[in-house]
């Protein structure tokens, strides 16, 4: 426990992803099983307690510790489990900290009434962070932000180059702590784990952006094209051993579509956009994306939710029929293989993705300008003759997003970034201009800029910030911004959004500075206007 | 009966005087005449008439004020020697706190106060350890005055760092510490972890450093930061104010680790906040434990607290059966919460530092 303490605490104040695989990696090479598995599946969520809640803490807390000096303590930590970790009287015992199987273990089989006196004895036993440890593991808090990708690839590093994060991938789902067989295949002790029929996710094949360069060599009659929609990818896995509903990262957010799983009467692997659809009176309406966020926000939807954002399928690809695994076919017979089991199955909430034939540059370029509709992002091309490949190979499938908007904002607020950032003003907040009553005029904070610019460009800004700061909040340094002074950015998003929590009332997607105006006076920086008649919502388009 | 330490020790806005000895105690500005604790900012101001200091501390602040700035009539007491000052007897006893560091003790007409300056109990290789002394009031600090703050063995610290070094031998690894006393400490603590290397220093920290070892406390091979090439900082540990390990000086290091060598750092929250990535949580101040053995140590019936988070400590005081007074001292603070946000171009010696 004492090694898995420390890793908590490493992950939680690492910003570096590299930083995070090494000090996973080691966790993973130096605790023995089951120890090691148990700390993976706390880390990738897979632990849940029911009967230890943060009651059971304060009980604990009150039991032990002055009550005036607890209150005291609470109030600077801020933390209940914290608190307690930090401020529990220590005594000397005999005894060691507690191995983290032994607390999984005792956590899931102990009698509520007895969790008490059990918890207090390991707190007991145990140094400040193992303390910390074990009250977030029962609470469910370890929040380290550590994604479970992260985690594969440090598992991969195991194998020593013999095995990659995607091959982790596609077992994973049938896997369960303490995953010994698992460690095992890794080290070269053991086969590789058979999921057998589990409904296990594999690595989703991604496209590379379109550049200019590449639109003038592009063989196009080898390529079909589809809209691409802005909703999230998604896997569908349906085998007699269950269904589960994947995010593109391997999440499973089953729980919050019960809709589409319902619908998943089926034996397939299916690739797709989870979109929120509605019915119009000219067919399917696509939701913007703002209405699809209120289903992702949500572990699991109420009924009223569902129905006010009710979600669909909008299919891309086939993996799997039944046993038959479709990916090394190209993506024509796949496509005719999804084209004739759609027509025989008919699933419910689902609808193919249209292909469209492209002739040409002239012609997909006529169609790419035309995409401004909500909830099209742009147009992916897939070539006719690609295998499905996990992850991001290059020149089979791109994606050609729409041109992004623009707007001339002020510079208002900035905030220094993380970890090879730390000592640059790498977060913009910006603004635009807003007519007040009686005609003057205000700036609004529209949004939070944190890339697009070059190295030169952020020493440059670093600089300026630092030198036209008129106030700090924290870390928050505000900087000069007026009709005469300030420095405007151009910044590039992909759509608007209305948004009741900003105060100007639009939410960008993807903003990012796209040029330094330090030609532009701030005064002739863009109205909040503009961004109103842009709004997503107002008009959606009808498919 | 003795008179109470209250009828001849008194709070003026000058600071803490001891009436009958004409002396006020680290005041936070020039006075006629001043006993010094210990050479840290907050407690050494320049520019008094007459000051007192241990011989150490005399030798310090020279150091950080420039040679004789710290008084027009410079005295040094060895610990544990008595004077007396107009019929006041005064003595000198070591504060464990940094070099130097020492408890004032009073006698007048057989009454007996002792204030503490800043101090910690565990054992530091650059100091004399804390000697208890018996008292009617004692007046002690409480930076560290809650529950929460307990303080771990500060080799185990030292290891910590050490272990992450290894782990990230491409990473150069550089610690906020505060320039006097935690600076020379940590470089002892690592020393005895096994790391007998270069350890490179940002050049705020190099008088102090120098300055210590005129004083006997090895440091072993210490190199300027600054000059170093940064290829030869790839897998060093370099020690810096904490205003600097997060700002612009840091970007000569490769890809750095930062850690921040505080009791602060107990607190993880804090740690994150700061954007410390390895908190190391070694302090030169008594942690709550430490704070309230003392007040059972000395068993003074009266304990007042200059600084920090008195009320919790003064409830624990009332509940040892003593009375707990707050004198709510202006101009103390901790040195180490300085912060990583300080103004550039201040150091984090409070911008008062010759170096």
């Amino acid at each position: 426990m004492i090694a898995f303490a420390e890793l908590l605490e490493r992950l939680t104040l690492t910003p570096g992803r590299l930083a995070k695989i090494a000090l996973l990696r080691r966790f993973f090479e130096t605790e023995p099983d089951p120890d090691r598995g148990i700390g993976l599946a706390a880390l990738t969520g897979e632990l849940a307690f029911d009967a230890a809640k943060p009651a059971l803490i304060r009980q604990l807390a009150e039991s032990r510790t002055d009550p005036v000096l607890f209150a005291w303590s609470y109030d600077y930590v801020g933390d209940l489990a914290e608190t307690v970790a930090l401020m529990w009287p220590e005594r000397r015992v005999n005894a060691p900290p507690p191995l983290l199987m032994e607390v999984v273990q005792s956590l899931a089989t102990t009698p509520k009434s007895e969790l008490g006196a059990l918890v207090a004895g390991w707190l007991d036993a145990s140094p400040a962070p193992v303390r910390l440890a074990i009250l977030k593991l029962i609470t469910g808090g370890l929040r380290v932000g550590a994604s479970v990708r992260i985690a594969k690839i440090a598992l991969a590093e195991l194998s020593g180059g013999r095995i990659a994060a995607d091959d982790i991938e596609e077992v994973w789902h049938g896997l369960s702590p303490p995953y010994t067989e698992l460690f095992a295949w890794l080290e070269g002790r053991g086969d590789k784990p058979d999921p057998a029929g589990a409904p296990v996710f594999r690595p989703p094949m991604l496209a590379h952006p379109l550049e200019v360069q590449d639109l003038a060599v592009l063989d196009y009659a080898r390529y079909v094209a589809e809209w691409k929609w802005d909703g999230i990818r998604v896997q569908l896995v349906s085998t007699p051993g269950g269904r589960r509903l994947y995010s593109r990262g391997s999440e499973d957010i089953s729980a919050a579509f019960p809709e589409i799983v319902e619908a998943m009467t089926f034996d397939a692997v299916l690739d797709g956009e989870l979109l929120v659809l509605r019915d119009g009176p000219d067919g399917v309406v696509v939701a913007p994306f703002a209405d699809l966020q209120q289903r992702l926000n949500r572990k699991a939807p109420t009924g009223r939710m569902m129905q006010q954002f009710p979600v669909g399928i909008r299919l891309y690809d086939m993996l799997f029929e039944a046993d038959e695994d479709l990916r090394p076919l190209p993506f024509d017979a796949r496509r005719r293989r999804l084209e004739d089991w759609f027509a025989r199955a008919a699933p419910a909430r689902m609808d193919l993705s249209e292909l469209i034939d492209v002739p040409d540059l002239p012609a997909l370029s006529v169609l790419r300008d035309g995409a401004r509709a909500a909830s099209i992002e742009g147009l992916m091309l897939k070539r006719r003759d690609s295998p499905y490949v996990p992850g991001r190979p290059k020149g089979l499938w791109w994606k050609w997003k729409r041109d992004p908007l623009t707007i001339d904002a002020v510079l208002m607020y900035a905030q220094r970034g993380h970890g090879k950032r730390s000592s640059f003003y790498s977060d913009y907040t910006f603004g635009l201009w807003r007519q007040l009553e009686g005609g003057s005029e205000e700036l609004v904070p529209v949004g939070k800029a944190y890339s697009g610019f070059t190295d030169a460009e952020l020493a440059m800004l670093d600089r300026w910030i630092r030198n036209h700061t008129t106030a700090r909040f924290g870390p928050v340094r505000e900087v000069a911004h007026g009709r005469d002074a300030g420095i405007v950015l151009e910044i590039a998003f992909d759509a608007a959004q209305r948004s009741t929590r900003h105060k100007s009332g639009v939410a960008l997607r993807f903003p990012r500075v796209s040029r330094l105006r330090t030609d532009k006076p701030p005064a002739e920086a863009d109205r909040l206007d503009i961004l109103i008649r842009l709004l997503e919502g107002e008009a959606t388009i009808a498919i | 009966m003795p008179p109470h330490p209250e009828t001849w020790l008194k709070v003026l806005p000058e600071g803490l005087f001891c009436e009958p000895g004409g002396f006020f105690i680290d005041p936070p500005g020039p006075v006629p005449r001043a006993i010094i604790t210990h050479a840290h900012a907050d407690h050494a101001r320049p520019g008094h008439g007459a000051v007192l200091a241990s011989p150490e501390t005399m030798a310090l602040m020279d150091v950080r004020m420039g040679e004789g700035r710290s008084g027009a009539q410079r005295q040094v007491l060895p610990y544990g020697e008595p004077i007396t000052l107009d019929g006041v007897r005064v003595w000198l006893q070591p504060a464990g706190h940094v070099l130097g560091s020492a408890q004032v003790a009073m006698e007048w007409q057989g009454s007996r106060a002792v204030v503490s300056g800043d101090y910690k109990r565990v054992a530091d290789p650059t100091c004399m350890g804390f000697e208890p002394i018996a008292c009617d009031v004692f007046v002690t600090e409480a930076t560290f005055g809650l529950p929460v703050f307990r303080h771990p063995p500060a080799l185990g610290e030292a290891a910590r760092l050490l272990d992450s070094v290894r782990l990230f031998p491409e990473r150069t690894h550089v610690i906020g510490c505060y320039a006097l006393g935690k600076c020379q400490r940590l470089i002892a603590l690592l020393r005895q972890a096994g790391w007998d290397g270069p350890i490179h220093l940002h050049g705020a920290l190099i008088p102090l450093c120098q300055a210590y070892e005129r004083m006997g406390i090895p440091l072993g091979e210490l190199r300027p930061a600054t000059v170093a090439a940064k290829a030869e900082l790839a897998g060093a540990i370099v020690l810096a104010p904490p205003s600097a390990i997060a700002d612009r000086w840091a970007r000569r290091l490769a890809d750095p680790v930062v850690c921040l060598a505080s009791g602060w750092m107990r607190v993880r929250q804090r740690a994150k906040a700061k954007g410390i990535e390895l908190p190391l949580v070694i302090s030169d101040h008594a942690d709550w434990d430490e704070l309230c053995a003392t007040l059972t140590e000395v068993d003074a019936p009266e304990i007042w607290v200059t600084h920090g988070r008195e009320e919790a400590l003064i409830h624990a005081a009332e509940q040892q059966g003593r009375r707990g007074r707050a004198l709510r001292l202006v101009g103390y603070g901790d040195e180490d919460d300085a912060g990583v946000e300080a103004v550039p171009g201040e150091t984090a010696l409070g911008g008062k530092v010759v170096a």
